[in-house]
Parts: C-alpha cells; sequence; structure tokens
C-alpha cells in the first residue's frame, strides 16, 4: 500500500520533470540549441501564477491565473526567441549555453526581488483533498498533477500529428533547409517553438507550485530534467516524459530503501546506466535527422 | 528582353568571403525550359539558392513575375509561385510521404490541395502506393519524384529544378524528364533547369546558358548551344586532352 502511495507521488514528481524535459526537447528538435533556463521558465512560470492567483497577492479566481501564467510565459519564450537566441542561431552552441544560464539567473533574481525567498504554495481547488481507493489514500493534488500531464500530452500529440502547424515544425526540425525551400517560415517557427516551452514551463510550474511549493531556486529541478531529457535519447517527446517518469518513480523508492546519502544520487546513477546501455537513449530516433 | 518571368541582373553572391556567382544576367521567359549548365562548382546551385531567397545577394537584382525579389524571405517568394527543387533529395526523411506533399502546399491556403495531390500522383503513380510510408524509406529515385512532387504542391508559375536526374537510372531520368516537359506543355509552368546531363537538358529546353567559375561564358537557344564546339567537348564527353580542355584549365588559374 504504502508502495502505491510512493509510486503515484513519484509518478507526480516525474510529471513535472517530464514537463520540463519536453521544454528541452521542444527547443533542441527546432533549433539544436540547448535551454538552460527551462527550469528557471517553470519557477517563473509558477510565480507568476501565484502573483495572479493567490489571495495573499493579486486573487485573481484559479482558472484565470493559470491561463494569465500560460499566456506571460509563452510571451517570455518567444521574447526571448526573438530579442537573445535568434541573433546566435548558427553561433557556437557554447555561446547559447552560457546565455540561457546567464538568463536562467536573471529569472531567479527577479522572481526573488519581486516575490520573496520564502517557499509559496499555490492557492488551488484540490489543496489538501484526498482521494480514498479502498485503503490506500492518495493526494487529490497528485491525481490532478497526472490528469493534467497526461491532457497536455495528448494535445500536443494532436498538435504534432495532425494539424499543419504542427507538421511543418516536425518537417522543419527534421530538414530546416528543405523546409525553407517549401516556404516554411523556419524563423516564426522557432519563435513559436519557444513559445510552446514557455507553456509547456508554466502548466509544470503550477503542477510543481500547486503539490509543493515554489521558492527562487526552484529552478534547479531543471538538472533533473535534463537527465530526464538524456535518458529518453534528448530528440524525442515521449522519452523526454518517460525519462521525467522514470526519475520520477526512482527517486522516493531510493530514498525509501537505499542508503541516506545514497539515494540522493539515484537519478543520475540510472542517467549512467541509460548512456552505458543505450547511449542515444531510451527513445533515439536511430534514422534520426539529416542536419 | 523585359517581360521575362525570371530576370536576373549582375547577379553577385558570396559564401563568407569567398564570391561564388561573379555578375550573372539571366532570363527565363514565361512559359519556357531554360537549362543551366556547367562543371562541378561553377555556381549554378549558388544561383538558384539565391533566386529562391536562401541565399542573399550582395549585389545585382532578380525580378520575378516584374516584381523585385532578392533580398526576400524565402517563404515570401514562395507564396509568389516561385518553387525550389533542391539537389540531393531534400525530402522530410519521418513524415508520410502524404505529410510530404502536404508540406509542399504549405505556403497555400486554398481549398484545391486534395484535387491537386491528385493530379499530382497522376504523373508520379509510384507515389500514391507509398502514402502512408515514411519518405525516408523511399529509394533513392522515388524520394527525387517525392521532391519533385512536393514542390508542384506549392502550383508554381516557375519551378529551380537542381539535378533532378541524379543517381537516377537512365530510365527514371527519361521519366522525369518527360514529366517536366508535360508540366511545361501542359500547366506552362516555367522552369530554370540545373543538370550535368547537358544532352538530355538541352532536348527538353529552350534556351540554355554555360557557366564558368561563377560567370556565364555561352549562352544561345538550346539548338545552337548543341551544335556548338565548347559544349560538345566539354559538356557532351569530348576529348579531355583537347588543347581547348588545357587552355580552360589555365584560364581558370588565372581568375585565382
Ligand atoms: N556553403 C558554402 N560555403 C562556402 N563555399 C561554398 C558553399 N557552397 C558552395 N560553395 C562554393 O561555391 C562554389 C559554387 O558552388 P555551387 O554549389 O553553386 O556549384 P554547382 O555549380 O552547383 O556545382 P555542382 O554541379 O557540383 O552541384 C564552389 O566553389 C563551392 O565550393
Ligand atoms: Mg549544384
Amino acid at each position: 500500500m504504502e508502495d502505491l502511495q510512493l509510486m503515484v507521488s513519484g509518478l507526480a514528481n516525474g510529471c513535472v520533470y517530464g514537463l520540463v524535459a519536453l521544454g528541452f526537447v521542444l527547443i533542441y528538435k527546432a533549433t539544436e540549441q540547448v535551454n538552460f533556463a527551462q527550469g528557471d521558465m517553470m519557477m517563473l512560470g509558477a510565480f507568476v501564477a501565484i502573483g495572479l492567483g493567490n489571495e495573499s497577492h493579486a486573487g485573481l479566481p484559479f482558472w484565470l491565473a493559470c491561463a494569465g501564467a500560460v499566456f506571460a510565459m509563452g510571451a517570455v519564450g518567444m521574447a526571448m526567441e526573438r530579442t537573445l537566441l535568434r541573433p546566435l542561431f548558427g553561433q557556437s552552441q557554447i555561446a547559447v549555453v552560457i546565455l540561457t544560464i546567464a538568463f536562467g539567473f536573471v529569472l531567479r533574481f527577479a522572481a526573488g526581488a519581486i516575490w520573496g525567498h520564502d517557499p509559496l504554495v499555490m492557492d488551488n481547488p484540490v489543496a489538501g483533498a484526498h482521494v480514498a481507493f479502498g485503503q490506500v489514500v492518495l493526494g487529490a493534488d497528485e491525481i490532478a498533477v497526472i490528469a493534467v500531464t497526461v491532457l497536455l500530452t495528448g494535445l500536443l500529440f494532436l498538435f504534432f500529428s495532425r494539424t499543419k502547424l504542427g507538421i511543418a515544425m516536425q518537417a522543419a526540425s527534421q530538414n530546416q533547409l528543405a523546409a525553407y525551400y517549401m516556404g516554411i517560415p523556419v524563423k516564426r517557427i522557432h519563435g513559436i517553438t519557444w513559445m510552446l516551452a514557455g507553456v509547456t514551463a508554466a502548466v509544470a510550474g503550477i503542477l510543481f507550485a500547486a503539490k509543493g511549493s515554489v521558492d527562487p531556486s526552484a529552478g534547479f529541478l531543471g538538472i533533473k530534467a535534463f537527465a530526464a531529457a538524456v535518458i529518453g535519447g534528448f530528440g524525442s517527446l515521449p522519452g523526454a516524459l518517460l525519462g521525467g517518469l522514470i526519475i520520477g518513480l526512482v527517486e522516493p523508492f531510493a530514498a525509501r530503501y537505499v542508503a541516506a546519502g545514497y539515494a540522493q544520487i539515484a537519478p543520475y546513477a540510472v542517467l549512467i546506466l541509460v548512456l552505458i546501455f543505450r547511449p542515444h537513449g531510451l527513445v533515439a530516433q536511430v534514422r534520426g535527422k539529416k542536419l | 528582353m523585359s517581360g521575362a518571368l525570371l530576370e536576373i541582373r549582375h547577379l553577385e553572391s558570396y559564401y563568407g568571403p569567398v564570391l561564388a556567382v561573379r555578375g550573372i544576367s539571366l532570363d527565363v521567359p514565361a512559359g519556357a525550359i531554360v537549362a543551366l549548365l556547367g562543371a562541378n562548382g561553377a555556381g549554378k546551385t549558388t544561383v538558384l539558392k539565391t533566386i529562391s531567397g536562401v541565399l542573399n545577394p550582395d549585389k545585382g537584382t532578380v525580378r520575378f513575375a516584374g516584381e523585385p525579389i532578392a533580398r526576400k524571405e524565402p517563404d515570401a517568394i514562395v507564396r509568389q509561385g516561385l518553387v525550389h527543387v533542391p539537389e540531393g533529395r531534400e525530402i522530410f526523411p519521418l513524415l508520410s510521404v502524404a505529410q510530404n506533399l502536404a508540406m509542399g502546399a504549405y505556403s497555400r491556403t486554398d481549398r484545391g490541395i486534395p484535387d491537386d495531390i491528385e493530379s499530382v500522383l497522376g504523373y508520379f503513380p509510384i507515389l500514391r502506393e507509398r502514402l502512408a510510408q515514411s519518405a525516408g524509406t523511399l529509394s533513392g529515385g522515388q524520394q527525387q519524384m517525392l521532391a519533385l512532387a512536393r514542390g508542384l504542391m506549392a502550383r508554381p508559375k516557375l519551378m529551380l529544378l537542381d539535378e533532378p536526374s541524379l543517381g537516377l537510372s537512365p530510365l527514371l531520368v527519361r521519366g522525369i524528364f518527360s514529366v517536366i516537359r508535360r508540366l511545361n506543355q501542359e500547366h506552362g509552368i516555367g522552369v530554370l533547369l540545373v543538370e550535368q546531363n547537358a544532352n538530355l537538358a538541352l532536348d527538353i529546353a529552350d534556351f540554355g546558358y554555360v557557366m564558368e567559375t561563377g560567370r556565364i561564358v555561352l549562352d544561345g537557344p538550346a539548338e545552337t548551344l548543341k551544335q556548338s564546339r565548347d559544349i560538345q567537348e566539354f559538356y557532351l564527353g569530348g576529348n579531355p586532352d583537347s588543347p581547348r580542355g588545357e587552355r580552360r584549365w589555365k584560364r581558370r588559374k588565372s581568375w585565382r
């Protein structure tokens, strides 16, 4: 019974990792750039939602606050691409790495200056509620996190497989030059990709702040999400989610069954094992992309 | 020759410090097939890339249907009806054949797309059997047909074709060239055709230009070019040890 509870709470954490990992992979697939500020964008999304929705702050209705945070982070993502990343496109990877790490610092500092450094919890409709299945009692927040993640994943899947824009985004990531030749506006698509990464960061942030608490350093969770993306193959959206879930599940079980002091390294041990036995990650796209 | 569908004047394009196209002027009249010939590295692909907007020229003008298009974004140029089918089977490997075709029509918003897929499949029946297959698993020749078919989906007024015969069996080459001719005759699509196979290209072209190291060194009606001794020697399998061949090598040296 306890294991089941551990599993559900691990899955809920894993959903947050997975969504942040999804942001990494979205941007990487589209632009071959790695956004090391993805974790901090999640943190910012959480604070925007809290700032809009909590009684102690602006006190807007929950759903309005969520929509506001999603919208704001989409705009932040798009603005980042337009102003910071586009001029660097085609430049060395290291420039992008340093730029996004620095941008993460800026976001952390800004969040601390605006909302303070104490942990905050987002007011939400299921706060404190529990759901009992027989003898098993699960947090309603954790179930909600899993449900929202499943829903968002489904929407993203439909978007990428059914809509013209989604297919064009796949096309541009598989063969950027050919996409140019076909009249696909590749630069605008990069902007839209960053917007999507901002939106998933906001959703991840809302989920994170609703089931736990958030402070300006919460963005360091991005490191685990990065590991999750690598485990999943770093080119695969389902892989990123899977990697997130694996790390989410490994953590609570390691904490429970492995000697204290070793438990924290469990996610990275998994990462190393995966890299040794499946160097291209669990969901490698073997034929891969052309460019 | 004003009023041509495509009108290029004094075009110069660089790759970084490398001047790859050194002041080229050429015309493609509406409804014509024009061949652009030349040895490897002459700059043919660079000319096409500059026309389609993937590369910005440093000097010169490109007018398409009367409008200047140099330095415009490639998607704007495609929307005007000018499509570039690049060399080397640049398809979207993980998308299905049908999705590749749909991407060819990305710039369009009209309702004619399903009908056009039908008519394009009429030209390339093999693709019909493979609509659901991912394009990366097609054979090389099939990928070449897909690239051409995908370009057609934009309903172009002018197509830039970069070595459509590259790596195809003689039978397939003839098939593809007859499709190009039909497209030109049945739909009046203008074609700027880059080819290594000069004989075939001049067979279907109305007019031809020959490039060497970034310049046009010869032009004329296709019939005339086919008779020309230079063309015979250099591009139609003349004797490579002829004194003319040596002179060409020297001339190249002197441009460094
Ligand atoms: N991306 C690039 N960067 C630097 N130089 C380039 C680049 N692409 C082409 N070049 C150079 O520009 C010149 C013209 O190249 P281009 O591809 O236009 O030749 P081409 O006539 O199409 O040759 P081929 O028949 O082999 O396709 C060549 O000398 C080539 O080395
Ligand atoms: Mg070429």
